[in-house]
This record gives C-alpha cells, sequence and structure tokens, in this order.
C-alpha cells in the first residue's frame, strides 16, 4: 500500500451532533475532512495529491441516507448514494432527470458509494447530479455546532471549487420542491462513454407549457462549460412565454453563447461544447415539441 | 505536558500514546505516526479481525492483510474495475474504501465465488466460453456479473442490462462479447452451449 496511508486519521462519530462536534473542534488545529463513499476523495488520496491528514467518517450516520417524499417534493438526505436515488421507485417516478443523472455517475461500483452531498462538496464543475439540482431549485440544508441553516444551491458556488460553507458546517439534506404541475424534466450527460466518463457537456431542462403552448418555468442548467455549473438564464428569458419552434429555438441557442463559457481541456474544446450545448437545449426542445 | 524534571516517564507517556490505536485529539503535532485500529469484518462469509491502519484501503487490507490476493489493482482510481468486491452485497471499488469504514462489513471477493474447489456456474460458463483472458480484470468481473445474477433472482438479464452492470469493469482482451454472452449463459443455465455463430 502507499505507506502515507497508514499515517491519516480517521474519526467515526455514532451521531451528526458528534460529527459536527469533532468538526468544529478541528478547525482550530488539524483539520478534519468530512469522508462519506470516498469516490473522489480517495482518488486524490492515491494520487498524493490531497493533504489533509484527518478524516470524519460520516458513513455511520444512517439518519443522513434517508429519501423522504411529500406533497412539496423530495427531501434527500445527504448520505443518500446515487444507488439509491436510481433505485427508489417515487423518487424515480417524481424526478426523473435526478433518476438519469445518477444512473450515470461512473458505474455500479462508484454509484454504491457515491453521495448526493458528496458530489455537492467535490464541486466539480462536470458534477452530473449538479445541472439537475439547479434545474429543481433545490435548497441545500447544512448543519453547524452554531444550528442549521439553508443555502439556495444555485448561490452555493462562489467560484471554481469554492463553496460558500463555513468550514465546520456539514451538508445534512438536500431538498428539491416539486416542480410545477405539467413540468417535463430532461436530462443528458455526454461524455466520451456511457459510463465512467466526465461529461463534455451535462444538461438538465425543465418546463411547462402554459396556454397556446407558451414555455413557462423554463430552466436550462449545464455542467462542464464554466467555472461552475450554472443556468442559461438569458437562454431561458429567450424561450419563456414562447411556443416551441424553430426560431425559439435559435434565439435560445444565440443567448446560450452568451450564458457559457466553456473552456479547452483534456476532456473536449470550447468550439465542440459550445455546439453540443445548443443541441442538447434543441433535443429538450423537441421533447416538449 | 512533558515535564523537563522527569524525561524518562514522559518519554514512556509518548511511546504509550504511539501505540495507542485511537485517533489522536487535536493537540498532537504531525508526524509519521503509524495509526492502527482493531477491524471486525465478514469476509467470504468468515469473521476476521485485523489490526490496521483505518485509511488503509480495503483492497490493501484484503491483499496484505488477509491473503486474499484476488482483487486486483489496476488504476488505482475507481475507473477499472478489477479491485471490485461485494460490500454488504454492493459493488464497490475497494481501492475508495477505507478500511475504517468497513466495520461490521460483509465482504465477498472473488476467492468466496467458488464452494470447496468447485467453481460457481458463472466461474465455469468465463472457463468454457472464453469470458477470460489475460486475467486481471476477470475477479471484478465475476464479482459484479455475481451482483447482478443476485439481484436478478433466476432471470436472464437482457444483453444491455449485462452491458450496463458491467460497464464500470474494463477488459482490454476480450471485446466484452464473450463475457456478456458467458454471463447470460450462467443465468440461463445453458453455460457450455456455444453461441451460434453470426452470419455467414
Amino acid at each position: 500500500m502507499r505507506s502515507a496511508l497508514s499515517t491519516l486519521e480517521l474519526r467515526r462519530p455514532r451521531s451528526v451532533d458528534e460529527a459536527l462536534d469533532a468538526l468544529h473542534q478541528s478547525i482550530a488545529g488539524r483539520r478534519l475532512t468530512p469522508l462519506a463513499g470516498g469516490t473522489d476523495l480517495f482518488v486524490y488520496l492515491n494520487a498524493g495529491t490531497f493533504e489533509g491528514r484527518r478524516f470524519l467518517d460520516l458513513t455511520r450516520l444512517s439518519e443522513l441516507s434517508r429519501i423522504r417524499l411529500g406533497p412539496a417534493g423530495a427531501r434527500i438526505g445527504a448520505l443518500a448514494t446515487f444507488r439509491a436515488i436510481r433505485t427508489h421507485k417515487v423518487l424515480r417516478g417524481r424526478f426523473p432527470a435526478l433518476a438519469a443523472a445518477a444512473a450515470e455517475v461512473g458505474a455500479w461500483q462508484i454509484q454504491s458509494r457515491a453521495t448526493l452531498a458528496g458530489n455537492i462538496a467535490n464541486a466539480s464543475p462536470a458534477g452530473d447530479s449538479l445541472p439537475v439540482l439547479l434545474a429543481h431549485d433545490a435548497t441545500v440544508h447544512v448543519r453547524s455546532v452554531r444550528g442549521a441553516r439553508a443555502i439556495e444551491f444555485a448561490r452555493l458556488y462562489r467560484g471554481y471549487r469554492d463553496l460558500d460553507l463555513a468550514p465546520d458546517e456539514l451538508i445534512t439534506e438536500i431538498e428539491l420542491p416539486e416542480p410545477p404541475k405539467g413540468a417535463v424534466p430532461f436530462f443528458r450527460k455526454v461524455g466520451t462513454r456511457r459510463a465512467q466518463s466526465i461529461s463534455k457537456v451535462v444538461f438538465c431542462g425543465l418546463a411547462a407549457q402554459g396556454k397556446g403552448g407558451a414555455l413557462e418555468h423554463v430552466r436550462l442548467a449545464y455542467g462542464s462549460v464554466a467555472p461552475v455549473p450554472l443556468r442559461a438564464t438569458r437562454a431561458e428569458q429567450a424561450l419563456a412565454g414562447r411556443k416551441v419552434s424553430a426560431p425559439a429555438a435559435a434565439a435560445a441557442r444565440k443567448a446560450l453563447a452568451e450564458d457559457i463559457a466553456p473552456i479547452d481541456d483534456i476532456r473536449s474544446d470550447r468550439e465542440y461544447r459550445m455546439a453540443v450545448a445548443g443541441n442538447v437545449l434543441e433535443q429538450f426542445l423537441r421533447t416538449l415539441g | 505536558m512533558a515535564s523537563p524534571a522527569r524525561p524518562a516517564a514522559s518519554a514512556r507517556r509518548e511511546s504509550a500514546a504511539i501505540r495507542d490505536s485511537r485517533p489522536a485529539g487535536p493537540a498532537r503535532p504531525p508526524g509519521e505516526r503509524h495509526i492502527t485500529i482493531a477491524l471486525a469484518l465478514t469476509v467470504n462469509g468468515k469473521r476476521k479481525r485485523v489490526s490496521v491502519p483505518p485509511m488503509k484501503r480495503l483492497l490493501d487490507v484484503l491483499r496484505e492483510d488477509l491473503e486474499l490476493p484476488g482483487s486486483k489493482e489496476g488504476c488505482g482510481e475507481g475507473e477499472c474495475g478489477a479491485c471490485t468486491v461485494l460490500m454488504d452485497g454492493e459493488p464497490v471499488n475497494s481501492c475508495l474504501v477505507a478500511a475504517g469504514q468497513c466495520e461490521g462489513a460483509q465482504i465477498l471477493t472473488v476467492e468466496g465465488l467458488a464452494r470447496e474447489n468447485r467453481l460457481s456456474a458463472l466461474q465455469q460458463a468465463f472457463v468454457e466460453m472464453g469470458g477470460a483472458q489475460c486475467g486481471i480484470c476477470t475477479p471484478g468481473m465475476l464479482v459484479s456479473a455475481h451482483a447482478l445474477l443476485r439481484a436478478a433472482r433466476g432471470r436472464v438479464p437482457g444483453e444491455d442490462e449485462v452491458r450496463e452492470a458491467l460497464a464500470g469493469n474494463l477488459c482490454r482482451c476480450t471485446g466484452y462479447q464473450k463475457i456478456v454472452d458467458a454471463v447470460r449463459a450462467a443465468a440461463g443455465g445453458t453455460r457450455g452451449k456455444r453461441r451460434a455463430p453470426k452470419g455467414g
């Protein structure tokens, strides 16, 4: 084994309160890093690129893995795995885009361990579930020794991998409000392969059609096209109130170019990402058309 | 709190602390101190106790401490699936799991598939149908396929279903078709009946 791992500490709290205390107390000295499924963290550890030496295992906090559904929407525990999300029949029926994203995270082995809050906390702009959370106006519930607070997911990232969380706050739950009646969700991940790939572009759309087919509640959310996952608000505005049509789609595509800022990197390039981002938008509109 | 008047006692306390298996308080200075925990888990149906660092990877605990080298390390980053084992019934990449997270867990490795030197139907199908070539991916492939067949409860999974279940196991030799055929044959109890050649 990599000898460095033998010097790392692992705390295993049995309750959320115990976890929050330990996290808070560690701030002054050598900080504890929360560890859940480990599917991102162990990649960094195995590569020797993670500097933290102390870890806080959350996997015994079973109260954080519950998935609850009510008339107002879904409340998904921070530790719910993507396997749990994709196989939850009620959740899958009511939030199919989330289940679709969960089914394309890594492969079975990763889905068994990786958690929704882990995807959020890892804060990759390519995180598969993140555009779904944006399109559904998700709220992230966090706790610390000071109490609980709720943050709009859309405001959680201040910049590239920079979360607006205090170092002693833990994500406890993700809330997805019930979408308006008739709203149609759509998820599309574009990568080199269906499984185990990191996306070139990942997209979640949500929209309803009102009287005469006018688009309402338009949500267009993207990953891998900017330093943070984001909503294409100009493109949303270009569609709001209009019927699905070729001119409306063209206007949305044009506005989209102002919303996103894709880059060239090892997975893809700017031009390809820009074209694909427009293509998946049109694909979404065709499902409504 | 070392007292300069009693250096010997202080040294003894320090050495006792080093042997302490529990994680230290925040006041402990950084260092290359090795930490171990007593870990109890069930591997292939047998209860095991090992003394290991809590952040040691499950893969290394299996291979080094439990002398079960069937699980392989390919990539060390959860891409290739050669280290796949079942943890409480679900396939996981054992290179991404901390030993300390396995307290009380039920682990199944490829060594646990055969019964008293008799290969499982799945393993036999791999042998007979060319499901293994170089063999490095085979332990992980077998474990993932085993999980799929268990979840399918006697139903023969469709080809797409098998391919999705095995999507986290990379094979650079077989081209996958013979693996998929072997899994489906094992599920249907038709192993050994070779797939009819396609086309002319």
